[in-house]
């Protein structure tokens, strides 16, 4: 079987980002960009599907400014086998991924995505979803196991009241929990392996798809945890303080 | 645990650590010689990661290396326009110092440019990869590998171990870089660094290493308090007149103001922290008025060495040789290191060459080359400055610095570091306990809030990487005599006095390694050396991002 699996390029989980002070955005210059965790953990399954010898080949793809070639780089050092990255200098929204994604999808032909549920920088949640509406195929969101047998993807869903298990038949987009396993270490010799394993680049404008961003970022602000906590030392000094205080009795 | 079968690589030449001096090292190695195999490792998760500096850099070196960096977007655009000299001889008054451009003209920062060394890193690095060099991050040299006495490279430490030392389900051995030479560009007090100069006896003959602990912070200020290439430095309060030590602030950038505080490592008090001086000199008038107003968006600590040319140990050994400040080439006046580290690189890689060529194991010909060289002129005429602040006071080291300038270090005499800083602490019960003011949340922090700020990531359930020697001792030293300096020298609050009040057991000391930000003070300054740094999985430790 054939997996194609897309990639985003974020800022590091380990960063408290910054947002600039004109509110325009997140501050990203010189700050540590890495995959996606969510995107590592579907790298990670479908190298241990390759293991088992049930995927043939991994295709890593990422849409974004040359610099995204790290991320795939990291990919294909984990284990997968060739990248793609698509450049543009614009900013992206879930609906174009999914178009950019479907152009590859119908020139690869792999047997199934998998996918992030989310990138951890937007949170979206969204392009999984949309892929398999403009494919037309099932989707598996939001899972925690998978079993592919022949022609068909057995998937533990995380839900609300608990667990959720599905059976699809392919080709379909799965969306990977962080749960599903635990990404690798990329090894040293790995990484070298990785550093010859084809990447082709090719220009957004070059596709021939029609982008147009539907959503506006008006401005980002910084998380404000300015309430103070305090202890008071009795009951009546807490009625007295939400009665003349806070005002709310 | 045994001995573990790791896989091999081999290159032609190893380069551990990815500062200025190891990425100077590997340019020039590729310029020389282009078909060389040159492999760097670097423990922090990417390039730049750990380095901290001012940084007002001297571009001589860099001039040699990359002529044309000004058409190649290095990350040097502002140059120095102003500079201020201040003297505070309280927490109000300011005394400007005019001595800079009259009787210091070697400390002049004119043709200086000010940045982020960790930026001017990440970009070096680019350099040497479109050269062809291997770079390889998140990779920190564990341990030596010696056979027949000669130094065949490193250990790249294993991944994935569990706190006990046990193999997690990540688990990833490590491996054996093997090269023909191996150049140790760690920085200051490197793990490795440290084992060498054990085992070659490399500090035989030479004054004990010292050091200073650089805290810093990174500002961003309103527009209309910005002025770009406006320096200044301070010293004299909140230090005694026995603490060498004292403030800069740089404005660079978009709004960046880059603000610190070093302290000499041979200060006597156990009760100081370099923390709290650090927030405590901002609170000065001639430091408070750049800053308020501005937010806070980074903050780091590192040590550097301050010994000079006295401290320059042996530099090479069968197999490899030392550069950079893991060598000690920091200009302690000056406080600049960068391009002395850098040139040290660029020589060490001419040596390398010519030793290549005729197969010599011990890379002598370096040692040679460092002593003919410019690097050493400069250590050598300013050698006294430093000694003379632990001899006579800032005040009157204050007064010797001038005369001792004016005739560029040609007085007859060479003072000495006569102790290693371990041994300079006091007592604590003879010693006053500084009283701190509390952090007001805008322009002073708490220890915890800033070491929010470093981006740290420790995987927490590996083995733990500061080791007590001895763990006995550490009741009977540090606690009883000290009563626990390292709990306050440490910039990230990695060490605890947990069960003060236990009666039965009584105190102990709780390492919280996965807070370390690899400044490496407590593997300097712990009494008896019974704290041993050793590196963390690689990729651990702080993430020091742009503009840092
Ligand atoms: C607070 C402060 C302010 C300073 N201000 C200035 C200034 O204004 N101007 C100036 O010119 N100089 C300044 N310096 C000095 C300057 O920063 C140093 O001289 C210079 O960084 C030394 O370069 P280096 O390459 O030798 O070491 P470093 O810059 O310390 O780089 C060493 C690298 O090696 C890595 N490493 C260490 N051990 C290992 C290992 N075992 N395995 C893998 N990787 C490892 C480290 O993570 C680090 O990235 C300052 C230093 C400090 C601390
Ligand atoms: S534990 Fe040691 S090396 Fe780590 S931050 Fe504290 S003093 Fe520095």
């Amino acid at each position: 079987m054939k997996v194609i699996v897309p990639v985003k390029r974020v800022v590091d989980s380990n960063i408290k980002p910054l947002v600039k002070s004109d509110g325009s955005g997140i501050e990203i210059n010189g700050v540590k960009m890495s995959m996606n965790p969510f995107d590592e953990t579907a790298v990670e399954e479908a190298v241990q599907l390759k293991e088992k010898n049930i995927v043939t080949e991994i295709i890593v793809i990422s849409i974004g400014e040359i610099k995204c070639q790290d991320i795939l780089r990291t990919a294909m050092a984990m284990g997968a086998d060739r990248g793609i990255l698509v450049t543009t200098d614009q900013a992206v929204e879930s609906l174009s991924v999914a178009k950019i994604l479907k152009h590859f999808v119908e020139k690869e032909k792999p047997d199934f995505v998998l996918m992030g549920k989310q990138a951890s920088d937007d949170d979206m949640n969204a392009t999984g979803q949309i892929l398999a509406a403009k494919l037309g195929w099932a989707q598996g969101t939001f899972i925690s196991k998978l079993e592919l047998s022949e022609g068909k993807a057995k998937v533990t869903r995380e839900i609300d009241d608990g667990q959720e298990i599905l059976e699809l038949t392919l080709p379909a987009v799965l969306t990977t929990d962080l749960r599903l396993n635990e990404p690798r270490y990329a090894s040293l010799p790995n990484i070298m392996k990785a550093r010859k394993k084809p990447l082709e680049t090719v220009a957004l404008t070059d596709l021939g798809i029609d982008l147009k961003n539907s959503l506006e970022i008006v401005s980002i602000k910084e998380f404000s945890s300015s309430r103070e906590s305090i202890i008071v030392d009795s009951v009546d000094a807490l009625l007295d303080k939400l009665k003349n205080e806070a005002k709310v009795i | 645990m045994g001995e573990v079968a790791r896989e091999q690589i081999e290159f032609d030449i190893l380069i551990v650590g990815g500062g200025p001096s190891g990425l100077s090292a590997a340019i020039r190695l590729k310029q020389l010689v282009p078909s060389l195999d040159i492999c760097l490792i670097e423990k922090g998760s990417e390039i730049g990661a750990h380095i901290v500096s001012g940084v007002i850099i001297e571009p001589t070196a860099l001039d040699e290396l990359i002529p044309d960096w000004r058409y190649k977007d290095a990350p040097l655009n502002t140059s120095v326009q102003h500079e201020a000299m201040f003297y505070l001889p309280n927490e109000l008054k300011s005394i400007n110092i005019p001595i800079i451009k009259s009787i210091m003209p070697q400390m002049n920062n004119a043709g200086n440019y000010i940045g982020s060394l960790g930026d001017f890193c990440r970009w070096l690095a680019s350099e040497a990869e479109a050269l062809g060099v291997q770079v390889f991050p998140g990779f920190a040299g564990s341990d030596l590998i010696v056979e027949q006495d000669q130094v065949m490279g490193v250990i790249v430490g294993d991944m994935g171990l569990e706190k006990d030392g046990s193999q997690g389900s990540s688990y990833v051995p490590g491996m054996e870089l093997r090269a023909k030479y191996t150049l140790f560009a760690e920085g200051c007090r490197g793990s490795l660094s440290k084992k060498l100069m054990q085992r070659y006896n490399l500090r035989q003959g030479v004054d004990p290493q010292t050091y200073g602990i650089g805290v810093k912070e990174l500002w961003e200020i309103p527009q209309s308090k910005f002025s770009a290439g406006y320096i200044q430095h301070s010293f004299g309060w909140p230090l005694d007149d026995k603490t060498y030590g004292g403030s800069w602030l740089y404005h660079f950038g978009n709004n960046f103001v880059s603000f610190g505080f070093v302290l000499g490592l041979d200060y006597e008090n156990p009760w100081l922290s370099p923390f709290e001086e650090m927030q405590r000199v901002k609170t000065h008038p001639v430091i408070r008025k750049h800053l308020e107003g501005g937010r806070r968006i980074g903050y780091a600590a590192r040590a550097l060495s301050e010994g000079g040319y006295q401290s320059i140990p042996k530099l090479t050994f069968p197999g490899g040789l030392l550069i950079g400040d893991a060598a000690g080439f920091l200009n302690v006046p000056k406080i600049k290191g960068t391009h002395t580290s850098m040139k040290s690189g660029m020589i060490a890689a001419e040596s390398i060459v010519e030793a290549l060529n005729i197969k010599q194991k011990d890379p002598m010909i370096y040692q040679f080359r460092i002593r003919k060289s410019c690097v050493y002129d400069e250590l050598y005429q300013v050698r006294n400055i430093r000694p003379a602040f632990a001899k006579f006071g800032t005040k009157i080291a204050t007064l010797y610095t001038g005369l001792d300038s004016m005739v560029r270090g040609k007085f007859p005499w060479t003072f000495h570091h006569c102790l290693a800083d371990n041994d300079k602490l006091k007592p604590a019960s003879l010693c006053l306990k500084p009283d701190y003011p509390k952090p007001d949340d805008k322009l002073t922090f708490s220890r915890e809030s800033s070491v929010f700020l470093t981006n740290i990531d420790h995987r927490d359930d590996q083995p733990v990487h500061l080791k007590l020697k001895n763990p006995a001792i550490w009741k009977t030293v540090n606690l009883d005599i000290f009563k626990a300096p390292e709990t306050r020298y440490c910039p990230a609050g990695v060490y605890e006095v947990i069960d003060e009040h236990n009666e039965d057991q009584g105190p102990k000391l709780q390492i919280n390694s996965q807070n370390c930000i690899h400044c490496k003070t407590c593997d300097i300054k712990d009494p008896t050396q019974n704290i041993n740094w050793e590196t963390p999985e690689g990729g651990s430790g702080p993430n020091y991002s742009g503009g840092m």
